[in-house]
């Protein structure tokens, strides 16, 4: 054989010819892309005149940029209600749907089939029924004297009828997440508790609760960097209003880069959410060790 | 965790179902009926209201069951606007999108599993790495990328940059790794070379997993919304969820036709869950979702 063969045959090439189209498809957009928001996160640059160096400066004016605090503000109150809602919602309904009862696979479809719907379709679906004049819970609310209310025209309601709406959509995560980790609690730890005559709630609180810790802090860290991601919903159902009430911190960074060209001061706040979701992460992870169970 | 999901959600649910006849009704009902309404009402609205005339989803109250079902707002949807053209559009994008992941995933995912070469470990950690990041740091320059290509504006600016996905490798990787070595090896002592091997011999024994990063690949790439917001402007290179929000400004008051043409997006998605429910569940639980 000779040695030119014995190269190309070599376990390095074929694993780099192997791994090469992926590897590269990666690095190019997705990890080249990280180091290139950074340096631009350091220039004034709208994308076509040449870049200009000004160091800190961008992250300097985010300190004083009165909306960016705001969209920061917006950004943190919808995550604070939407991980606890949906977590905990999905927690009891996964409960409530873990039964061998008639039709429990139509229950469980009922509820799975919200999650695959896009955030638009789902939009177009809210902005129907909760429409301020024709729409169907305006229309039940009346029944028991209470709106018309504006809901997403709404200052004050806004921000939280998303996050209802949200919760609609994303609630069938958490439950197939629960829905696993419930079927994967051995039934004789079940039975020896219900022998020794532990009630339901109690069983509940010291058996099963403990025993879905794990899943419980995936479903924490991954609904809070979704939540903090949060920006299709914004874009098209309230463009950020009424008035500022709903800007966040990725539809200001939209605007920002690709309304107003002003890509380096984007860049900084991409920069800001990045550190944010990692350092949020890594304290939820902290947390949870102390106080996740596990099995294994 | 992750494989914990992977073996629970595949237990057979038409023995539960058969245990579950036994009882006909139990006191959850009263918790779990509400439930499905809760879920489901949004839904079945909108199928309503895409049948019904513009003047019922203009009357107070609301018009429950319409008069005469108008099958007609569909093909309105379908003159007024390029719909058709949007969803030729998804579709090419999704294929395209599903397939280069299927090809390029599992040949990484050989390559990190089972060849040993120069680099491996280095790289593969950079490839996870990736995973952490938001897409919101990288949307900025990996537009300048796709510009400077000469990408924009075409369905290539959504195609080119999801061909392959950290995700994916990852997902392969880890599944090739159970497989039996002892197989691959007979195979090799017989002269195969890698990629029959891959082809003939491991491929064959993933369809589960190939079906699991098929649906989830699909599912992302049809409902992506923010990089076609950034990449396309012009309406006949638009895919579905964007067309969406171009018919909702142009016709805001047709809510009939709106929700139509909703639920025509909605289609192919739905088909897919029913017919592969079990790969969409896992795909869900495993990857986390919506990117």
């Amino acid at each position: 054989m000779s040695r030119v063969r014995r190269i190309l045959q070599s376990d390095h090439v074929s694993g780099w010819a192997f791994a090469f189209p992926a590897v590269f498809l990666i690095f190019v957009f997705g990890l080249v892309p990280v180091v290139w928001s950074a340096l631009l996160s350091f220039q004034r640059t709208n994308l076509i005149s040449p870049p200009q160096w000004i160091g800190l400066a961008n992250y300097r004016a985010l300190a004083h940029d009165p909306l960016f605090q705001q969209s920061v503000e917006h950004s943190l109150v919808y995550t604070a209600l939407f991980v606890p809602l949906s977590v905990l919602g999905g927690l009891l309904t996964a409960v409530a749907l873990n039964r061998k009862v008639r039709g429990i696979r139509f229950y469980r479809t009922a509820v799975f089939v919200p999650v695959i719907l896009s955030t638009i379709a789902t939009a177009i679906m809210f902005l129907w029924l909760l429409d301020p004049n024709f729409g169907l819970v305006n229309f039940l609310l009346s029944k028991v004297g209470l709106g018309p209310y504006g809901f997403f025209d709404s200052i004050n309601g806004a921000l939280y009828t998303i996050v209802g709406m949200t919760v609609w959509g994303w609630i069938g995560f958490d439950v197939i997440v629960y829905l696993a980790a419930l079927q994967g609690i051995p039934q004789s730890l079940v039975e020896a508790a219900e022998i020794d005559g532990v009630r339901t709630w109690s069983m509940f609180r010291n058996i099963t609760f403990p025993l879905l810790g794990p899943a419980t802090l995936f479903l924490v860290v991954w609904s809070t960097i979704n939540a903090l991601q949060l920006f299709d919903e914004v874009y098209f159902l309230t463009k950020g209003g009424p008035g500022t009430a709903t800007y966040v911190v990725v539809y200001y960074l939209y605007n920002l880069a690709f309304s107003q060209g002003i890509a380096g001061y984007a860049a900084a706040i991409a920069y800001v959410l990045l550190v944010a979701i990692l350092c949020l992460t890594l304290i939820q992870l902290w947390i949870g060790r102390r106080l996740v169970y596990y099995a294994s | 965790m992750t494989t914990q999901i992977l073996t629970q959600t595949e237990r057979p649910a038409r023995e539960e179902e058969r245990e579950a006849s036994r009882f006909l009704f139990s006191p959850w009902h009263l918790v779990l009926i509400p439930i499905a309404v809760v879920m489901l009402i949004p839904m079945v609205w909108m199928l309503v209201t895409s049948l019904e005339t513009l003047n019922e989803t203009r009357h107070y109250p609301p018009v429950l069951l319409p008069h005469t079902l108008v099958p007609g707002n569909y093909t309105q949807v379908l003159r007024q606007a390029p719909f058709a053209r949007w969803f030729v559009n998804t579709m090419i994008v999704t294929v395209a999108t599903v397939a280069g992941n299927l090809l390029f995933c599992s040949l990484a995912g050989y390559a990190f599993a089972r060849i040993k070469f120069f680099g491996r470990e280095v790289v593969f950690v950079l490839l996870l790495a990736t995973l952490m990041i938001p897409f919101q740091v990288v949307m900025i320059p990996t537009f300048i990328i796709v510009k400077d290509l000469g990408l924009i504006n075409s369905l290539n600016a959504l195609i080119v940059p999801n061909l392959a996905n950290a995700f994916g490798v990852f997902l392969l990787r880890q599944f090739f790794r159970t497989l039996p070595v002892e197989l691959e090896e007979a195979a090799r002592i017989d002269g195969a070379s890698r990629l029959s091997v891959l082809f003939k011999i491991v491929l064959p024994l993933s369809g589960p997993v190939l079906a699991t990063l098929a649906v989830i690949t699909f599912l992302w790439t049809w409902n992506d919304f923010l990089w076609p917001l950034i990449t396309i402007y012009t309406p006949n290179n638009m895919t579905l969820q964007l067309g969406l929000t171009e018919f909702q400004g142009t016709h805001q008051d047709a809510t009939n036709l709106l929700m139509a043409a909703n639920v025509m997006s909605l289609l192919p998605v739905l088909l897919l869950f029913f017919l592969a429910q079990k790969y969409f569940i896992r795909g869900i639980a495993t990857s986390g979702l919506k990117g």
